[in-house]
């Protein structure tokens, strides 16, 4: 776990706290069947058992990131079918070249410049995600806006991009040009032979892209003072909270997993040829 | 009444890296009104700018620069959107390459179909009955079943009859076909260009109907125009065209074909020199000049008309010349082939399964057969015979399964080639059917070559270089082709390369697999001429796989039938042409059209090709065999017959009841289209 | 014969090298790029302050004519910062990617070439890689280890590797299915000539579109990892460093402290992908 260049001392702290005097195989059954039941262990930093904190900000950080993919998903779609519909034209040209710089720009920098223009000098948000105790759905929303953003500029440029190529695949395809000589309308060959063989491949693209936007989370979260999963990762890593770490990390890999399923069935859901195996 | 298409004084240009490439020009043709029309001509002389202009539906940066097209008499580029669309519902349908692709793989084909009507107007309560009409109507047997299909459930010959039925559904007035059975094997190919007919008799619609390949055309069409470098060089009716051609590039077309009756061992086969002028070249003069036989001074200079006489025209200076034109090369005399002689490669038991359980595909089954020093043997079959992989074990690219015997100079032959020794891996060698794929782009000619005569020969410094040279010039390459990379030769001398390399080891046996099927007509004759030249003066033994039984007969000796992994039969190659012959080879033969035309009593196969992981029990083709004979040929697996020498073929059926073909060749050996014409006689 | 003509057309590195340099997005790119290579070779000669020397009588100070960009909280020269800044980033950064370029090209020619069982198996071990944020696996790595330039880099190596490597197994795949392999192992070829010189070559273009790309995410990491504390350490002049120590003061106002080191950022990563599809498109054409 530690790799090659490990610092001796660090190895030794870390075998004592997570008592490796144990053979790993029984460690890892025991901490396993623990984290199923619900019962992570105790946190090193709170004294207190790690499952309620992992609870409220796992359900803090789905809010966010909801809240994101709702705003990101129709409009990276939409962004990329524009873009192949103007394909090689000016619109084509800046929608490509804004989504691949938002798409680098890492979030904490997009974090800055947003709370200063719209935090520090306009006002209209605040800098801060946390709410009062007793705040209502649109109150939690308003205070989400800001911080989804840096999240929702990073996934635009990967969705706009997979749904463009997409697109101009389908539109290229043989299939489309017996579709236009049949003699249908421009909008009937879209939405009945182009789109939906279009954003077939988009579909598991935004599932693999939930691992970035955890990525981001854990800065979002920092610099916006929003208690999540991130938050919770980096705080357990700071002061070394082994179990906070170790339960934080699991939830993740485990988000991931179920992500990635869930578009796998989706994306056989929507393609006859996974649907109805091969010729007969 | 007005033609169905007419094309006046067409030019169609591209627009690559921001200049302007002409394509087409200056085209007339008119199509009449049930007329079936042929654009016949090599890759990259326009025949799919001309299809797809005439639908307007050019590639996003094609312009047609100058011209008219008309259809049903209405100048298609006058349309208005709603006009062009009536016009495309109503009155123009196309069909083209590759069906499994121009079916949108994410709707049932039913809904596909239905369009159509929904298009016209008719209710949809009535797309059901009239979608299984239109399919009924393509001859497919269960509509009700195959609308409910993906395309991908749909084997190829299936695909292409959808959409045909979707062109064919509104009754147009012009339907053109590009290159509509191209990629589809000989026996579907078959079925495919029936249907077509067919429907032609009972709708009446006219067709523009384009192919490289001149012998659908002549099958297909009433009238033919040859298309080279983007201009109309000739059009006549289809008989006449092919007896009497009027322009030297139709005559060069027709004399590059093997055809029945030419054999290696006779002549050489004409080849037309040089190359097609690359997209948007300035030319003067006549564009066919650099390379025709019958150029002089004015052709170099003076562009010729495209001159209509009576129901004929051409685009030369001389036609009436072109009668003139030397036909066969003289031809060198090669030395036959060491008949009967030295068995070089004896296969017997050979298998080869990929995958384990229910998903077990069983390619190679009982293969058996030997190869003589010298000869070359033929290796036909459709697409999944298990030819090329029955290659592969051969060179051992795959490990064959246990049991399976491989036998080289009477010595055993291990599976891979790191198991075998050295002088074995470079006396079996191949050519590949593609030499894009074939030649390493990194590399240059002569790195190719050098490592190939350094490990397999052991050749170093001005040894090898000389044998570098020598190879070089073999192929009729020179010493500036060294240093090229792949992509600045043509197709041609790509496999000029690939030819050379498979021949730096000093091969006993050469794999040639699909050797010409990537090439034009006219570059495929120089590379047969030059198999059949080295085979003579290197005593190489050839193992040739083709589907082009034009190509096969030309070169070969022997002659064995492949289908679903066996060897259905074996035999000298004039045997097996003639017959008599296993009931799959009296299809396979017949399903292929030929130039001189005729032949409407063809073997029709029916159903599809079964799945390797499910062979049928019995004789392996009973399923799709019109001699079928219940009870025996599904039962018990059939015996093997020896005709007569070593003419072997497996079926139950007696040998006095084995069909034979008809067409027996010319005894001079040439080609009867040319040597029937009154011009020759 | 008379077809033994060499075609000598606009092909070739040559005319591709020409065609990007016609690129108006990989020239944006190109000039922002050289700009901050040539701010961290010689940027801390060029400056008119000294990044590192406090000046707490002048902390705090609004941009002016003096000190162009303000001064932070020690006093110190943000302009000066942010031009040497450049510098350990830009060391940092591409050395992991050159690090990750070949253990994932290694890899990738493996998994491509090898196929079977060796390529199940290392298919599942960078899937599990991939299935973690390099964030989060740089936390972990760097929370056990302790911090320190070498153990970033080497997270970012492994990290992207994986994705490195998975460019490199398809395109690999494709080629292995060329005949060109084939016709090779029946010269008896040895693998490692198969692999570096035959097949290699030929997969070049999408290992540097790919690792140009992994550039701009390095970039992106780095920056992160430092601004959370656990990247390039004090007293660096770093970009993500010095927005760490001083974002807590925004509220207040002091927006100069900030702005310009995320600029820098942005500008180097959006730099280096303008690059990246300036090559790109070059090389699909």
């Amino acid at each position: 776990m530690l790799g090659p260049f490990a610092d001796p001392k660090a190895v030794e702290t870390l075998n004592h706290q997570m008592g490796t005097d144990r053979p790993v195989l029984v460690q890892y059954a025991d901490w396993m069947s623990g984290f199923l039941t619900g019962d992570m262990g105790q946190s090193y930093a709170y004294r207190s058992p790690v499952a309620p904190f992992l609870g409220t900000a796992l359900l803090n950080s789905s809010k966010l990131a909801a809240v994101a993919f709702i705003l990101v998903v129709p409009l990276g779609i939409f962004g990329g079918v524009i873009a192949a519909l103007y394909r090689g034209r000016p619109t084509d040209r800046i929608l490509s070249v804004v989504g691949i710089s938002a798409t680098v720009v890492p979030e904490f920098v997009s974090g800055i410049v947003l709370i200063l223009i719209f935090g520090v000098w306009l006002r209209w948000f605040p800098i801060s995600a946390t709410w009062s105790a007793n705040a209502g759905f649109w109150n939690q929303l308003y205070h989400l806006i800001l911080p989804s953003v840096p999240l929702v500029l990073i996934l635009f440029g990967y969705i706009a991009r997979m749904a463009r190529a997409g697109m101009i695949e389908a539109l290229d395809a043989d299939y489309t040009r017996t579709a236009v000589l049949k003699g249908l309308t421009y909008p009937q060959v879209i939405w009945r032979h182009v789109l939906r063989n279009a954003l077939l491949p988009t579909i598991s693209v935004i599932a693999t892209q939930t691992v970035y936007l955890i990525g981001g989370l854990v800065v979002i979260e920092i610099l916006f003072h929003y208690q999540g999963i991130g938050s919770l990762i980096y705080i357990a890593a700071k002061k070394k909270d082994f179990p906070m770490l170790q339960a934080g990390v699991m939830a993740i890999g485990a988000l991931f997993a179920v992500a990635t399923l869930l578009a796998d069935l989706l994306y056989a859901r929507l393609n006859p040829r996974i649907r109805f195996g091969g010729r007969e | 009444m007005t033609d169905a298409l007419t094309f006046e004084n067409l030019g169609v240009a591209y627009r690559v890296k921001g200049r302007s490439q002409q394509v087409l020009y200056g085209i007339d043709l008119q199509i009449a009104r049930g007329e079936a029309y042929g654009l016949v001509g090599e890759s990259g002389c326009g025949k799919s700018t001309a299809a797809f202009a005439a639908v307007r539906y050019l590639p996003r940066n094609g312009l047609v620069t100058n011209g008219r097209i008309l259809i049903d008499g209405q100048d298609i580029h006058q349309l208005a959107a709603p006009d062009l669309r009536k016009l495309r519902q109503y009155s123009v349908s196309m069909v083209y390459q590759d069906p499994g692709r121009s079916l949108n793989p994410s709707l049932p084909v039913g809904r596909q179909v239905s369009e159509v009507f929904e298009l016209a107007g008719v209710p949809r309560a009535e797309w059901p009955t009239r979608v299984a009409e239109i399919l009924a109507k393509v001859q497919i047997s269960d509509p009700a079943l195959v609308m409910q299909r993906y395309p991908h459930q749909l084997s190829g010959g299936m695909q292409q009859r959808v959409a045909i039925a979707m062109a064919v559904a509104s009754n147009p007035t012009l339907l053109v076909l590009d290159e509509p059975t191209t990629g589809l094997d000989a026996t579907v190919e078959a079925e495919v260009l029936d249907l077509i007919q067919h429907l032609r008799r009972e709708l009446s619609t006219a067709i523009l109907f384009i192919s490289h390949n001149l012998a659908v055309i002549a099958r297909m069409c009433d009238r033919v125009g040859v298309l080279y470098a983007g201009r109309l060089v000739e059009e006549a009716r289809t008989d006449e065209i092919f007896r009497t051609p009027r322009h030297p590039y139709t005559a060069g077309l027709l004399n590059c074909l093997p055809q029945a009756g030419r054999s290696k061992d006779k002549a050489l086969l004409a080849t037309i020199p040089g190359f097609l002028p690359g997209p948007g070249a300035q030319i003067t003069g006549c564009v066919f000049a650099p390379r025709c036989a019958l150029a002089d001074c004015l052709c170099q200079t003076r562009d010729p008309a495209f001159v209509r006489a009576g129901d004929r025209a051409t685009k030369c200076h001389y036609p009436e010349r072109v009668a003139d034109m030397n036909r066969a090369v003289a031809a060198p005399v090669l030395v036959a082939a060491g008949q009967g002689s030295r068995r070089i490669l004896q296969i017997s038991d050979l298998a080869k399964s990929f995958g384990n359980g229910l998903q077990r595909q069983r390619v190679l089954r009982d293969v058996g057969f030997d190869l003589r020093a010298g000869e070359t043997l033929g290796l036909v079959g459709e697409s999944g015979s298990g030819k090329t992989t029955l290659a592969r074990c051969i060179l051992g690219l795959l490990q064959p399964d246990p049991g399976s015997r491989i036998q080289f100079d009477d010595q055993p032959l291990a599976g891979t080639t790191a198991a075998r020794s050295r002088d074995q891996v470079k006396s079996i060698q191949i050519v590949f059917q593609n030499p894009d794929s074939a030649l390493n782009r990194a590399h240059s000619v002569h790195r190719m070559l050098s490592r190939t005569i350094g490990l397999l020969i052991g050749l170093r410094g001005a040894a090898r270089e000389a044998r570098i040279r020598a190879l070089i010039r073999a192929v009729r390459l020179t010493d500036r082709h060294l240093t090229a990379l792949p992509r600045q030769l043509s197709g041609g001398l790509k496999q000029r390369v690939a030819i050379a390399r498979a021949f730096a080891s000093d091969p006993q046996i050469l794999i040639c697999d699909e050797p010409t099927s990537a090439l034009d007509v006219s570059v495929q004759a120089a590379i047969l001429n030059l198999l059949a030249e080295l085979q003579a003066t290197k005593q190489v033994s050839y193992i040739l796989i083709s589907h082009d039984l034009g190509v096969v007969r030309y070169l070969s000796d022997r002659i064995a039938v492949m289908y679903l992994g066996q060897v259905l039969e074996i035999g000298p190659a004039e045997a097996v042409f003639s017959g008599p012959h296993h009931p799959y080879t009296a299809a396979l033969l017949s399903s292929v059209p030929s130039i001189d035309g005729g032949n409407n009593d063809r073997v029709r196969l029916t159903g599809a090709l079964p799945s390797t992981a499910n062979l049928p029990n019995g004789c392996v083709f009973h399923t799709r065999c019109p001699r079928m004979m219940p009870g025996l040929c599904d039962q018990t697996a059939p015996p093997q017959i020896t005709l007569h020498a070593d003419h072997v073929l497996a079926c139950h059926l007696p040998p006095d009841q084995l069909s034979t073909t008809a067409r027996q060749p010319l005894p001079d050996g040439t080609g009867p289209n040319l040597a029937d014409s009154p011009v020759y006689g | 014969m008379t077809d033994t003509q060499v075609t000598r057309q606009d092909h070739g590195w040559r005319a591709d090298l020409r065609r990007l340099l016609r690129s108006a997005t990989f020239d944006c790119g190109a000039v922002i790029v050289l700009f901050w290579v040539g701010c961290a070779l010689v940027g801390a000669q060029l400056v008119p302050h000294d990044p590192f020397t406090d000046d707490l009588m002048n902390a705090l100070l609004p941009p002016s004519s003096d000190h162009w960009f303000g001064t932070d909280q020690l006093g110190r020269d943000v302009f000066s910062r942010v031009i040497v800044g450049a510098r350990d980033i830009l060391t940092v950064a591409p050395t992991a990617t050159l690090l990750s370029t070949l253990l994932g090209t290694a890899l990738g020619l493996t998994m491509g070439y090898f196929g079977g069982l060796i390529d199940e198996v290392l298919s599942r071990i960078t899937d599990a890689v991939l299935a973690l944020p390099t964030v989060i696996v740089a936390l972990l790595a760097l929370t056990a280890l302790g911090t320190s330039t070498i153990t970033v880099l080497v997270v970012i190596a492994f990290s992207f590797a994986p994705i490195i490597a998975r460019t490199v197994r398809s395109a690999v795949l494709t080629e292995v299915g060329l005949d060109y392999v084939a016709a090779a192992e029946l010269r008896r070829e040895g693998t490692p000539y198969i692999l570096f010189v035959e097949i290699l070559p030929n997969v070049l273009p999408p290992i540097l579109v790919e690792s140009t790309v992994r550039l701009g995410y390095a970039i992106f990491t780095v920056a992160t990892l430092s601004f959370i504390g656990f990247g390039i350490q004090p007293p660096s002049p770093d970009w993500g460093l010095s927005i760490s120590a001083n974002y807590g003061m925004i509220g207040g106002g002091f927006w100069w402290t900030v702005l310009f080191d995320s600029l820098a950022i942005a500008s180097l990563v959006i730099g280096i992908n303008l690059i990246a599809d300036g090559i790109e498109s070059v090389l699909h054409d």
